[in-house]
């Protein structure tokens, strides 16, 4: 299965970065999912949370406030002002 | 003469605990510079990722944005220092205002009137004994900015820029900060922040220009510049306030490491005067107890 490369990075720091089967993400005008070969793009994002799921399977989920999402060849920025993980809570 | 020895005994005493404080302050800011220093390299790959999406829309669509555009109706213009919070720091403060100085005159020259923001303590207090009007001022995190202070600085000019020329908008913002070169070298910069030059130069010069694939815009290109040049801004803000304090904890450690030579160098100097009084005293001493015998051998 093909996989594209996740960057989810916020103002002061780089909160995850791996491989991805699937992201959806909050878009301007609703919930956008992004497989890999989905053409380049960039959006705008609103606050909501950001799934990603790896190859393996395993979902991961980040509560984000505003920002955007760039696709480029597979690869996925997802660059937001304040990112929590919501799988290890207090980070 | 005994009270000579004292007077200097005191001076060494009191010039070793100075030296105990310059060298504490040394390795505090030492300490610290390479979390400031971490923390600089950690905003990197937002910056990047924003001043390359950035440079995707200028070259891909034709868009204007109110913060990109040159602004005619105004003739204020608004002026970011960002010096340091505590002293103790060498030139640190007194070389990034003698650049935001020199800046304001140029800026008078050109018949300009300019507003003055301050990050820093130290700058607010250089204005203020001046008699000089500051707009905003934001101190007590100089060595250690937060994401939270960058974004409210930054809300503040873009707020100020976006105002009407009736409302005291501004019609360009110019940032003063210190580079941080390495650990011995920190430069006081002046950086045109607003309006945004983005179409000529894609990627601020930081970044390999890139031939950028052709993007679908989502929901529209205006939209998306909307969100992202904000977000810019706020970035190249926090990272001008990082860097500043990376600059200002090495110009501390090298200040300090100084100081604490200085003071080691007194230390010596003393040392070497208490020695030559206390021979004096002993020689003289001497003498008193040789006349004194010879004068009773004589009689």
């Amino acid at each position: 299965m093909a996989h594209m490369s996740v960057d989810v990075v916020a103002a002061d720091r780089k909160v995850w970065s791996g491989d991805a089967t699937l992201v959806s993400a909050p878009a301007a005008d609703g919930e956008i999912g992004i497989l890999a070969g989905h053409s380049p793009m960039l959006s705008a994002l609103t606050s909501g949370s950001v799934r990603v799921t790896d190859p393996r399977g395993n979902k991961r989920v980040f509560v984000v406030s505003g920002g955007f999402l760039s696709v480029d060849q597979d690869v996925v920025t997802i660059v937001v002002d304040n990112a929590t993980d919501a799988d290890t809570p207090g980070h | 003469m005994a009270g000579n020895q004292r007077v200097f005994k005191a001076r060494i005493k009191s010039t070793q605990s100075l030296k105990k404080i310059f060298r504490a302050m040394e390795l505090i800011a030492a300490s610290r510079i390479g979390k400031a220093r971490a923390r600089v390299k950690a905003t990197v790959p937002y910056a990047e990722a924003i001043t390359q999406a950035v440079g995707a829309v200028a070259t891909h669509s034709d868009v204007e944005h109110p913060l990109t555009t040159e602004r005619n109706d105004t003739n204020r213009v608004a002026v970011l220092v960002v010096t340091s919070d505590r002293g103790m720091a060498g030139a640190y403060s007194a070389t990034a205002l003698r650049e935001a100085e020199a800046l304001i005159q140029r800026l008078h020259g050109e018949g300009k009137e300019v507003d003055l923001y301050v990050a820093g303590r130290r700058g607010v207090s250089f204005y203020q004994f001046r008699g000089r009007e500051i707009a905003k001022s934001w101190t007590g995190a100089s060595d250690a900015p937060t994401v939270e202070i960058a974004e409210d600085v930054a809300d503040t000019l873009l707020e100020a820029f976006l105002a009407d020329a009736s409302n005291g908008g501004v019609g360009a913002l110019h940032v003063v900060y210190t580079q941080f070169v390495n650990m011995v070298t920190q430069r006081p910069r002046v950086v045109r922040l607003l309006p945004l030059e983005v179409v000529d130069a894609p990627a601020d010069g930081e970044h390999e220009v890139e031939a950028y694939p052709l993007y679908d815009f989502e929901p529209s290109a205006e939209e998306v510049l909307d969100a992202l040049l904000p977000r810019y801004v706020r970035s190249r803000i926090f990272s001008f306030l990082l860097e500043s304090s990376a600059s200002e904890l090495a110009a501390r450690q090298s200040a300090m490491h100084t100081a604490t030579e200085n003071a080691q160098d007194l230390i010596r100097t003393y040392t070497r005067q208490a020695n030559s009084a206390r021979q004096a005293e002993i020689t003289q001493e001497i003498s008193e107890i040789v006349s004194g015998a010879d004068a009773l051998a004589g009689s």
